[in-house]
């Protein structure tokens, strides 16, 4: 089998950058519990059958990454994982997708409260026309009464893990979209970790941003792998590989292979695998 | 002089676009005349504005140059009785009561109603319901304000006097009131819905995605959101209520008073001059001349109310851009 | 020896994650958060549903109480103190003339300005001063419109005495006038122009803006002036908007009462407009001098005048749509 044009030589196995030192221990011998997983998913927009029975599995607290040409299906399947799909019509899915066992297509699922659980961050930097304050308390306060403290804790304690703080904790009062692109973003993903969720979806997070910017919403979705489950899409392929342990390769509704990073990127098993990451469609 | 060499194609080319000479000064000639002609339109509009402020100005300080008015009586007084034979009293408060109070009546129907139909139109009802409710909003804007009145003489009085209260007569502040917050309600709702659909998309997707109810989006992130504007229809709907004559001249009374009392009849400014210009006092007399002394505060105040909303929009304008 | 300053962590008892401080906040409530948004949606489709209401009340009480007195007599009639041979034709015909005039004159006047504020104007403080002048203007009561109209029209400020009044014009031509105007029917039209320009310039503006740029770039690109690009391209790609806010205007214009009221019109009028100087009454004055008088009789008549004023202003507003859709489809 041809090697991809840009790997490294044989034996060389992982392709993520050297400086970064991998945050947790090599990953242990038993592997992860499954947070999230689907069996024969299908979904449709209308008449267009979007999806075509996936069956794949999101291991806890690791990152997988979707990737795959325009149109895949990665993004309508990460907004079914929130159910975020609901807000267009005629969207419907049938099969199984279950977060720790609890299905996700039920009729009595509180879509509310799996919001809460399963956050997102978005391609564009959204905040509100608020203060920085006001951006990360709202989702906090939508759910739960918070005390003044707990507020502010609360607060901190997401700007730090999206690695905000130290640059805006003198202004937490000033409006959110005083801010610079790539600190937005990171905005964004405090605003999503504050309400306690246990899954971030990410839909091309970095793809509105500047080479810089992008290295360190990076390096902040390793540092924030060890609390929370990550999906990511992205249409960076080194993105994937420098950032995820597992990557699921999407083509025209259908997942065309799924496995660790490292296999997918230097042995693939799959043929149109290979020729996708190796630049030759897409 | 050195001479720069031009290629005959350059020349020709030159030839070509203007033209002769002559063929040339007559354009710019008649570019310019158009020009004129344009600007001379948009003059007319601060000519008109001069216009207004000079004609009430000048008819004012003669009103207050009369011996039976003084300045002082005028602005603080509280009596308003100008067609009282011997003990004439100007004092502008009552007509400025009347008009407040048949505002705040306005207002409070209008503006909560009308921003709850927009955030409806905008962000919960169906496109099937829009198209029926839209236009239903359009007519209701472009009835004639006389159409009004009459409702509140012939439907909105009666109404209040059978179930309400006896004390309803058929002048009375409440359903002058009331009528013209119907006028205004298109006015809130379609500003408004036009400022809440203008939100991005993306600011709706993030307050969902974070688990917020509909409610949460609409009420918490969305109307935030487009305040400027909001409140852009709520200072254009309460100066359009201020202005407003024949609602009140047939509805709301001609008895000035100073009250509080919705069931009491009133008089508003507007109203006034109607009684005024429909009579057959003379142009040079006390009582015409107090009409234009009384325009010339309604001028000022909703001249005040349009300078003041454009402030706000600039400054929230600023704020959040 | 220098001392590694830590950066700021936080001290005492190890930060709280974010997961933790929500899990230890009292639960949610749920049932309150779901009763709020249907509550929510009970309030917004109750209170459309008013709007909606008090409509469908207003047109059914106009048509109970008028269409009894409704009938080609009512129409042809002029009015009268006997409420049976009571009719609307001289307000019918003064509306139709006092609006013909108005629309003659504002939307050319208020065109010109829009196209000047668009395409002409230099970037300048007199520029922002006129546009703050039009934004002012459109708040200004309609009835200080009438007063501007009766100093400046009526009696032309007094520059000619209304007792020996000059006339131009042969008096059995529909163009015949007299200076000062007095209160006739041009004196009414030019005094609803003056109400009605900011609408028509407002509405252009925002016409002339939805035009691309590109498209005139491309004919002054060609060598066009920037008059013969507005001419040629620019305006006949904004006549379908610019339509629409004329339209806006007139039907502004049929309404309105305050300002033909304070120019001194007599209430009580016989006679069809023939020219320039006639005197005139409008439909919105008929109803209002009807509604003011006491008895159910007057108010029927009212109701009925309504109906014809309604009637109207659909019409006009039909016809005007289909002149719209003409125009949009032979531009196209």
């Amino acid at each position: 089998m041809t090697m991809p044009a840009n790997a490294p030589a044989t034996g060389d196995v992982t392709l993520r950058r050297p400086d970064l030192a991998p945050i947790k221990p090599a990953a242990p011998a038993e592997p992860p519990p499954t947070c999230i997983r689907a069996a024969g998913f299908d979904a449709w927009y209308g008449e267009f059958h979007a999806l075509k029975g996936i069956s794949l599995e999101i291991p806890k607290n690791r990152v997988t990454a979707f990737i795959g040409p325009s149109g895949c299906g990665k993004s309508t399947f990460l907004r079914w994982m929130n159910r975020m799909n609901d807000a267009i019509s005629g969207a419907r899915a049938a099969g199984t997708l279950t977060l720790d066992g609890d299905s996700l297509l039920a009729r009595e699922l509180d879509v509310v409260e799996l919001r809460r659980r399963v956050g997102m961050v978005f391609q564009k930097p959204n905040p509100f026309p608020k203060s920085i304050y006001d951006n990360v308390a709202f989702g906090p306060r939508l759910h739960r009464k918070f005390s003044r403290t707990d507020l502010d804790e609360l607060v901190e304690s997401a700007l730090r893990a999206a690695a905000l703080w130290d640059e805006v904790k003198d202004r937490l009062g000033a409006s959110a979209l005083g801010l610079s692109g790539g600190q937005q973003q990171r905005l964004c993903i405090a605003r999503a970790v504050a309400v306690g969720p246990e899954v971030l979806l990410m839909d091309e997070p970095c793809s509105a941003l500047d080479p810089r910017s992008t290295a360190r919403v990076e390096e902040l979705i390793r540092e924030l792998e060890a609390d929370y489950t990550i999906v990511i899409v992205t249409h960076n392929m080194q993105q994937a590989a420098r950032v995820s342990d597992r990557t699921a390769f999407f083509y025209e509704g259908s997942l065309v292979e799924l496995g660790d990073t490292d296999e997918i990127f230097t042995n693939p098993r799959n043929k149109q695998t290979e020729d996708y990451v190796s630049g030759r469609f897409g | 002089m050195t001479a720069v060499p031009v290629s005959p194609a350059a020349r020709a080319a030159a030839a070509s676009r203007r033209g002769t000479p002559r063929a040339a000064r007559v354009r710019d000639a008649r570019e310019r005349l158009i020009r004129g002609a344009l600007a001379g339109c948009a003059l007319l509009s601060v000519v008109t504005t001069f216009a207004i402020v000079g004609i009430l100005a000048a008819e004012t300080v003669r009103f207050l140059g009369m011996p039976e008015v003084s300045v002082a009586d005028f602005l603080a007084g509280t009596t308003w009785s100008p067609l009282l034979g011997a003990q004439k009293q100007f004092g502008i408060w009552p007509l400025v009561c009347g008009t407040l109070l048949v505002t705040a009546i306005a207002a409070a129907f209008a503006l909560p109603v009308g921003l709850v139909t927009a955030i409806y139109l905008s962000e919960y009802a169906p496109a099937r319901v829009r198209t029926a409710v839209k236009p239903a909003l359009e007519v209701l804007a472009g009835i004639p304000t006389v159409v009004y009145g009459y409702f509140a003489l012939a439907v909105i009085t009666p109404f209040l006097h059978d179930h309400v209260s006896e004390r309803f007569g058929t002048f009375n502040a409440l359903g002058a009131g009331l009528a013209v917050g119907i006028m205004i309600l298109p006015i809130v709702a379609s500003i408004s819905e036009d400022a809440l659909r203008a939100v991005p998309r993306s600011l709706r997707d993030a307050a969902y995605a974070m688990g917020g109810t509909r409610f949460d989006v609409s009420v918490k992130v969305v109307v935030p959101a487009a305040l400027s504007g909001i409140m852009a229809s709520w200072l254009l709907a309460i100066t359009r209520a201020i202005g407003e004559t024949m609602i009140v001249a047939l509805a709301a009374g001609g008895n000035p008073s100073l009250t509080l009392d919705p069931s009491a009849e009133v008089q508003t400014m507007t109203a006034y001059m109607v009684q005024i210009f429909l009579g057959d006092a003379p142009a040079t007399g006390v009582e015409y001349r107090s009409s234009y002394a009384v325009a010339a505060v309604l001028f000022v105040i909703t001249l005040g109310l349009t300078v003041t909303g454009n402030l706000i929009l600039r400054r929230f304008r600023e704020e959040y851009d | 020896m220098a001392v590694p300053v830590a950066t700021a962590a936080p001290t005492g008892p190890a930060a709280r994650r974010p997961a933790d401080i929500v899990g230890a906040a009292p639960a949610s409530s749920q049932p309150l958060r779901r009763g709020t948004d249907r509550a929510f949606l009970a309030l917004c489709l109750a209170l459309t549903a008013l709007a909606v209401l008090i409509l469908v009340v207003l047109l059914v009480t106009v048509w109970r109480d008028g269409h009894g007195r409704l009938s080609t007599e009512f129409l042809t009639n002029y009015p009268s103190r006997r409420p049976g041979e009571a009719g609307v034709k001289a307000a019918l015909w003064g509306s139709i003339w006092v609006c013909a005039i108005c629309a003659l004159t504002a939307i050319p006047v208020g065109l010109g300005t829009a196209v000047w504020l668009e395409e002409f104007a230099p970037r300048s403080r007199l520029t922002s001063f006129v546009k703050l002048n039009i934004s002012n203007l459109a708040g200004v009561p309609s009835i200080v419109y009438g007063i501007l109209g009766l100093t400046a029209f009526v009696r032309l400020f007094g520059a000619v005495s209304a007792d020996r009044p000059l006339t131009v014009g042969d008096p059995d031509s529909p163009f015949y006038l007299q200076l000062p105007l007095g209160h006739g029917v041009l004196a009414g039209g030019l005094t609803l122009m003056l109400v009605v320009l900011p609408i028509v310039i407002v509405s252009s503006q925002e016409a002339l803006r939805s035009v691309p740029r590109s498209l005139r770039a491309g004919a002054m690109a060609l060598g066009a002036t920037r008059w013969q690009a507005t001419w040629s391209i620019t305006l006949p790609a904004a006549l379908p908007m610019i339509l629409t806010g004329s339209i806006l205007a007139i039907s502004r214009a049929i309404g309105e009462a305050a300002p033909i009221l304070v120019l001194g019109v007599p209430l009580f009028i016989r006679s069809v407009p023939n020219n320039l100087a006639s005197d005139f009454t409008v439909l919105p004055l008929q109803i209002y001098n009807w509604a003011n008088r006491p008895g159910d009789a007057f108010h029927e008549l009212a109701a009925a005048a309504i109906i014809v004023l309604l009637a109207v202003l659909l019409t006009f507003n039909a016809v005007a749509v289909v002149i719209r859709q003409r125009l949009h489809r032979s531009t196209q």
